[in-house]
C-alpha cells in the first residue's frame, strides 16, 4: 500500500501505558488507486492516527496557463477539457463565458439552453462517478462504481453524439456552440432525464441507509462552516457544511434564473453530507433538466451577430481589458481570469481551479481520524488531479 | 454597491490608504497597507467581503501585479478586485494567510509561478513544479529548457548507462557549458 516506509525514531509517549510508541512518517501515493490520481499524502501517523498530513502535487503539472498564453483563444477551448476531465462541458462553458465578457458577445436563447442541458448533464456524470468512487475508497470494490458508471455511460452517449467524444467534447465556441442539437437526441436526453430518478432511488437504498457506509462516513472529516468559508472551499463541499453559496443563484449567469431549484444544505458537513448533498443536487439538476427540455425552442445555435473580431475565430483579438468569470461547476467555483493586450494570444491566463483549493482544508479535516478515514475524506473532496496540477 | 461606493466607504475608515481604481477594480498603492485593507473588508458590517475567491500573479514586465478576487457569502449582489504592484526584481506583498485560509495554495503557486515572496506565509514552498526546480516559469522572460540540447549531465547519465551521444550533441552541451557563445553562433546563423 505504501510507496515508502520510514520510520522516525522520535519516542512521542512514553507515559501512562509504559509503552515506547513513535510516530510513522507515511507516504501514501502517488501511484495509489485511492489518491484519484498521482496524487500523494505525506502523512505523520502515530498508530494509525493521523497527526498531520502534507498534500503534494504538481505530478501532472504541464503549465496549462502558459500553453494557453502561446496560442489563440480559440485554441485553448480544447485544452480546458483536460482540466477537469470528467466535467470538459462545464470546463468549456466558463471559459467560453469568460472570453465572451471580454468580447461582449451576446448569445442566442438555444445556445444557453444546450449550455445548460449539458452542464447539468455533466453534473449528473460528476456527482454519480464520484458517488461511485467514494464507495470504492470505502472498500466496497468497483461493484457501485459499475453501477454508476452504468448510468454514466448513457450520458457520454448524448456527449458522443454531439460532439463527437465521450470525454474530451469541444462542444462550445465563443457565441454558441459547435453544433446543434437535433430533435432525436433531445428526445435521448429525455429518455435519460425520465430513467434518471429510478436509479437514484435504488442506488440510494443501496447506500444511505447502509450500515457500512453510515459508520464510515458519519461524523468523519467535519468540516465547519467558518473554516469552510475562510479557507475559499466552494461546491457542494461548502454546501454540505452548511452554506448557501450557489453561483447558479448567486451570479444567475446563462439562464438559470429561469428555472425553478433548490439548493440542498448538509447539516454537520461530515463525509456522509457531502455524499448525500451531492444525491440531492442530482435530483435538482434533473429538475433543471426537465424544465430546460421543456422550454427549449428553435432558433440560432451561434450569436447571429458577432461582433467584428470574432468573425474569424483564428484571427479573433479581443479588446485590451481584462475579465473573470466563474461557474458552479459540478466540483465547485471554477472561474478563468483573463488579460487581454489586444493581440491574438492572452497576455494571462489563469484557471481558479476547485479541487485546487478545496484541498486547503484536507489537513484540517484529516487530523485525529485514522489512515482509513484520510482516504475516505480525500474522497469526498472530489479532486480530478488533471485540474489541480494544471 | 459600485466601485466607487466601496472606495469611498475604504477610504472613510482607513484614511491613510492610497487606492487607485484601475479598470474595474482597486489598486492597493502601497503593498504593505493590503493586510489592513483585506481585514477591514473582511470583518466590515456594511462590505462583509468575507470569501476570497482567486490570488493571481501577473507578469507586465515593468512590474508583478497580484490580483484578488473578493466576493461575499452573505451579501451577493457585489464582488470586489483588488491589485498589488510590486518591484520585479524584489517582489514582496504580505501574506493573507492569516486571515483566509484559502490563500494558503494559491499564495504558494503564485510564488511558484512568478516568484512573488508573500512575507508572513507558513510554508512558502514550490507547490507545482518540484523543489531545486530554478526559475520562475510563467515569467514573461523565462527562458524554456531547448530540448534538443543535451547539457552535460545528460550526457555523463547517457554515458553511463552505454547510450552512445552524436559527436554535434557533445559540441552542443561544451558550447551551453561555456556560456553566451553558443547563442551568439546561433543569432549568427539566424543572421546568415
Amino acid at each position: 500500500m505504501f510507496e515508502k516506509l520510514r520510520v522516525k525514531t522520535k519516542v512521542i509517549d512514553s507515559g501512562a501505558s509504559g509503552l515506547d510508541t513513535q510516530t510513522l512518517e507515511v507516504n501514501v501515493g502517488p501511484q495509489h488507486p485511492s489518491t484519484h490520481g498521482v496524487f500523494r499524502m505525506t502523512m505523520v501517523l502515530d498508530g494509525e492516527v493521523v497527526k498531520s498530513l502534507r498534500p503534494v502535487m504538481g505530478y501532472l503539472h504541464r503549465n496549462h496557463e502558459q500553453i494557453a498564453e502561446n496560442i489563440t483563444y480559440s485554441a485553448s477551448m480544447p485544452y480546458t477539457d483536460r482540466l477537469d476531465y470528467f466535467n470538459s462541458m462545464s470546463n468549456n462553458q466558463a471559459w467560453a463565458m469568460t472570453v465572451e465578457q471580454l468580447a461582449e458577445v451576446e448569445i442566442p436563447d438555444r445556445a444557453e439552453y444546450i449550455r445548460v442541458i449539458m452542464s447539468e448533464l455533466t453534473r449528473l456524470v460528476n456527482h454519480v462517478s464520484v458517488i461511485g468512487f467514494l464507495l470504492n475508497d470505502m472498500g466496497a470494490f468497483f461493484t457501485p462504481t459499475l453501477f454508476a458508471f452504468r448510468e454514466r455511460e448513457k450520458i457520454l452517449d448524448v456527449f458522443e453524439a454531439v460532439s463527437g467524444s465521450r470525454m474530451m467534447c469541444n462542444y462550445l465556441r465563443f457565441g454558441g456552440v459547435n453544433r446543434d442539437l437535433t430533435d432525436e437526441q433531445l428526445g435521448q436526453i429525455k429518455v435519460i432525464v425520465a430513467d434518471f430518478p429510478a436509479f437514484l432511488d435504488e442506488f440510494e437504498t443501496l447506500l444511505a441507509q447502509n450500515e457500512i457506509v453510515c459508520m464510515r462516513t458519519q461524523n468523519v472529516g467535519v468540516l465547519p462552516a467558518e473554516l469552510a468559508i475562510n479557507a475559499s472551499v466552494t461546491g457542494p463541499m461548502l454546501r454540505a457544511s452548511g452554506v448557501n453559496y450557489d453561483i447558479r443563484k448567486v451570479d444567475q449567469y446563462s439562464v438559470y434564473d429561469r428555472f425553478e431549484f433548490k439548493i440542498p444544505l448538509g447539516e454537520k458537513g461530515d463525509v456522509y453530507d457531502r455524499y448525500y448533498v451531492r444525491m440531492l443536487e442530482m435530483r435538482e439538476s434533473l429538475k433543471i433538466l426537465n424544465q430546460a427540455l421543456e422550454q427549449i425552442e428553435p432558433g440560432p445555435f451561434m450569436a447571429p451577430k458577432v461582433p467584428a473580431c470574432l468573425k474569424n475565430p483564428r484571427n479573433f483579438k479581443p479588446p485590451v481589458g481584462e475579465a473573470y468569470c466563474r461557474i458552479e461547476a459540478p466540483k465547485g467555483e471554477l472561474g478563468f481570469y483573463v488579460v487581454s493586450d489586444g493581440s491574438k494570444e492572452p497576455w494571462r491566463y489563469h484557471v481558479r481551479a476547485p479541487s485546487f483549493i478545496n484541498l486547503t482544508v484536507l489537513e484540517a479535516m484529516c487530523i485525529g481520524y485514522k489512515l482509513a478515514d484520510a482516504i475516505v475524506i480525500l474522497g469526498s473532496i472530489d479532486i480530478v488531479l488533471g485540474e489541480v496540477d494544471r | 454597491m459600485t466601485l466607487d461606493e466601496i472606495k469611498r466607504h475604504i477610504e472613510q475608515h482607513l484614511p491613510d490608504v492610497a487606492l487607485k481604481p484601475v479598470r474595474e477594480s482597486l489598486l492597493v498603492e502601497n503593498a504593505a497597507d493590503l493586510t489592513r485593507v483585506v481585514e477591514f473588508l473582511k470583518d466590515d458590517g456594511v462590505l462583509q467581503l468575507n470569501y476570497l475567491s482567486s490570488v493571481t500573479g501577473v507578469d507586465y514586465l515593468t512590474f508583478l501585479e497580484c490580483v484578488y478576487h473578493f466576493y461575499s457569502v452573505e451579501n451577493k449582489t457585489y464582488s470586489l478586485q483588488l491589485r498589488v504592484r510590486v518591484d520585479r526584481d524584489d517582489p514582496h506583498i504580505p501574506s493573507l494567510v492569516p486571515i483566509f485560509r484559502g490563500a494558503e495554495f494559491q499564495e504558494r503557486e503564485a510564488y511558484d509561478m512568478y516568484g512573488i515572496q508573500f512575507d508572513g506565509h507558513p510554508d512558502l514552498r514550490r507547490i507545482l513544479m518540484w523543489d531545486g526546480f530554478a526559475g520562475h516559469p510563467m515569467r514573461k522572460d523565462y527562458q524554456q529548457e531547448d530540448s534538443e540540447v543535451l547539457d552535460g549531465d545528460d550526457i555523463e547519465w547517457l554515458r553511463k548507462h552505454d547510450v552512445s551521444v552524436s559527436e554535434e550533441h557533445i559540441k552542443m552541451a561544451e558550447s551551453l557549458r561555456t556560456g553566451g557563445e553558443s547563442e551568439e553562433t546561433q543569432s549568427e546563423q539566424a543572421e546568415a
